[in-house]
């Protein structure tokens, strides 16, 4: 503790170069932490997808449907505990870039299958009593200011109704939280019944099964027994972990991941240089005041302790400040304005950022303070 | 650790050699140099440029090590030490006094100052107040607060003995202590050291080439190719 004012008080040697140094590192960490976030927006339904849950959908294509029927010959296959439908509604809301998931999906079922929603009973009842009710995420309803009995219209791009007309109009009655902080609050649940009794075509088609398992260990044998239950059929299935299918959808962007991981390395690369030139000149430039202070008795080790302390120093206020910006502009919101499920930065990764910075600091000044603890004092007082 | 052997002597050079390495040339500044410096002595040293005066001054302060010979201070093989014992070793027993200060720019007077106490185990208001002390010792009790910036030379020589004196050391070793210093600041500078000398009994050795300042010594020696002697050098 008695060497901090000697290692914040060397920080003001060169003001304007230790300023730029730590406004470098701090871009850097707000890199890190805004991207981050972004990755667990891609990662963030497959790490709370159920592990006792698969997906079945057409073989051919998730926009194939499958028929209402398969849900009883499902449920009926060992190692089934039950199963749900869904179907992608694809209606657009004043204009398309307001982008949010319409699901058609029984009620009780889906409070069965996902208990991570969270409702209140009055409202569960709510949405079992009104036929054109919807179930909103919490997420959904901020974002576009909805309220408890709006009415909110929705103009079909798939789903046109039987009067002829594409605007479906449903009534908003019930709202739900997400048991966990990764849990996606941006759907539109819609009841089936209403759904499939109004739609112009396609009645007892259904998008996908949701389908839980007993067992989760057995969640290949039991997929393999589904889509050999409908194997030679008309509409043959895949089914697949809940995880897998929707990695499968942020994969057709790209590996998200691998390309966050890219650009993080090349930009931590280029600031390591940037703080490592830095703690070089340092050094270089207090040759003599390294000597004096082991003139003085100061150690090679605390001589080395203390060009490591500058260099923790320097990483440490860029770094816990980027990370703290970066907080602050991802608590501002998803910057696609509801396209990302989930957006937020997960405490582990700050914890990592913690870690990353630590480590920069050491690489960073590693090589100056070995040299500074190699000093020979007496050749080093001539400089 | 005892100041002094049963002769009153405190540092004894014996047989000390020199030699420095630059490429595949060897530069021998001492040869075989002998040099007792009994406690409370103020010993100048002087010689021409390249001499090995301050080479000599660094192995008795045991920032350099002979090449051969020994080097005792209050009856201790210096020259034996471990690098981190010999730290620790100057760290209680050496000041040193620079001809360019080499104060930390970034410090205050006072924090300068404290520079040598935070290698002890001191509480922060005990070091606060030994270095108010040495600061009033040396007249600057009234720029403690002040950057080396804001002080002029005499002033930031004379916190360079408080910073050299602030852990009562046994030697005080000046390496041209005024040879930045106009003569009046000079002065000062060698009042100053004097009256350590007289007043508390500090051993002190200082290479200079001004005659008024080594007239200020109780004893002067003269360095010529590694050697030393009681006469000037012609």
């Amino acid at each position: 503790m008695k060497y901090f004012y000697l290692i914040f008080s060397s920080l003001k040697r060169k003001k304007i170069r230790t300023g730029l140094t730590i406004m470098s590192i701090m871009i850097a960490f707000v890199l890190f932490g805004y991207l981050t976030a972004i990755r667990q927006a891609f990662d963030a339904g497959v790490e709370v997808a159920g592990a006792d849950r698969l997906i079945v959908r057409h073989k051919v294509s998730l926009i194939q449907l499958l028929p209402e029927s398969y849900e009883a010959r499902i449920e009926r296959i060992d190692g089934v505990d039950n199963a749900t439908h869904s179907t992608w509604f694809g209606g657009i809301y004043q204009e398309p870039k307001n982008f949010f998931a319409q699901i058609p999906i029984v009620p009780e079922e889906l409070f069965d299958m996902f208990p991570e929603y969270v409702v209140s009973d009055e409202q569960k009842a709510a949405w079992l009593e009104t036929r054109s009710g919807v179930l909103v995420g919490r997420g959904l309803m901020d974002r576009f200011g909805w309220k408890l009995g709006d009415r909110i219209p929705i103009n079909a791009t798939i789903w046109g109704k039987k009067d002829g007309g594409r605007t479906w109009e449903f009534d908003l009655v019930a709202v739900y939280d997400g048991a966990e902080k990764g849990t996606d609050t941006s759907q539109f649940f819609i009841r089936y019944d209403f759904f499939d009794e109004t739609r112009a075509q396609g009645q007892g088609l259904v998008g996908w099964y949701t389908v839980r398992i007993s067992d989760p260990d057995r969640a290949a044998e039991v997929a393999a027994a589904i889509d050999a239950e409908f194997a030679n059929s008309a509409q043959e299935t895949k089914a697949e972990p809940e995880g897998a299918f929707i990695q499968g959808f942020a994969n057709q962007i790209g590996n998200i991941a691998f390309i966050i991981m890219s650009i993080m390395s090349a930009v931590f690369f280029t600031i390591l240089l940037v703080a490592g030139n830095t703690m070089a000149y340092t050094v270089r430039e207090r040759t003599n005041e390294l000597a004096v202070l082991k003139a003085i008795g100061f150690t090679d080790r605390g001589v080395l302790g203390l060009v490591l302390g500058e260099s923790l120093a320097i990483t440490f206020v860029g770094g816990v400040l980027g990370l703290g910006l970066a907080w602050l502009l991802v608590s501002m919101g998803d910057p696609t304005d509801g396209s990302f499920p989930v957006f937020y930065l997960p405490t582990y990764d700050i914890f990592v950022g913690l870690i990353l910075i630590v480590v920069m600091a050491f690489i960073a000044g590693i090589v100056p303070a070995r040299q500074a603890q190699k000093l020979q004092i007496a050749d080093a007082l001539r400089r | 650790m005892t100041d002094k052997n049963s002769n009153g002597t405190l540092v004894k050079v014996s047989h000390v050699d020199k030699i420095f390495k630059r490429g595949s040339e060897e530069i021998h500044v001492l040869g075989g140099l002998d040099l007792d410096i009994p406690t409370g002595e103020f010993l100048a040293l002087m010689g021409p440029s390249g001499s090995g005066k301050s080479t000599l001054l660094n192995l008795i302060g045991g920032l350099d090590r002979p090449s051969e010979g020994s080097v005792e201070v209050g009856g201790k093989r210096i020259d034996k030490l471990s690098e981190r014992k010999l730290a620790s070793w100057r760290a209680r027993h050496v000041g040193l006094v620079f001809q360019f200060y080499n104060l930390m720019p970034v410090l205050s007077a006072q924090k300068n100052v404290e520079l040598p106490l935070l290698l002890t185990k001191l509480s922060k208001a005990e070091r606060k107040k030994r270095a108010a002390i040495a600061l009033d010792i040396v007249g600057l009790s009234h720029r403690s607060g002040h950057y080396p910036r804001q002080l002029s030379g005499g002033e930031q020589q004379r916190t360079g003995i408080a910073r050299a004196i602030v852990t009562d050391p046994t030697l005080l070793l000046c390496d041209e202590p005024t040879g930045d210093l106009d003569r009046k600041s000079g002065d000062e500078i060698l009042d100053l050291l004097q009256a350590l000398n007289k007043e508390q009994g500090k051993t002190i050795i200082m290479v200079t080439h001004d005659i008024h300042a080594a007239a200020r010594a109780s004893r002067t020696l003269y360095l010529n190719k590694g050697q030393l002697s009681v006469d000037p050098v012609d």
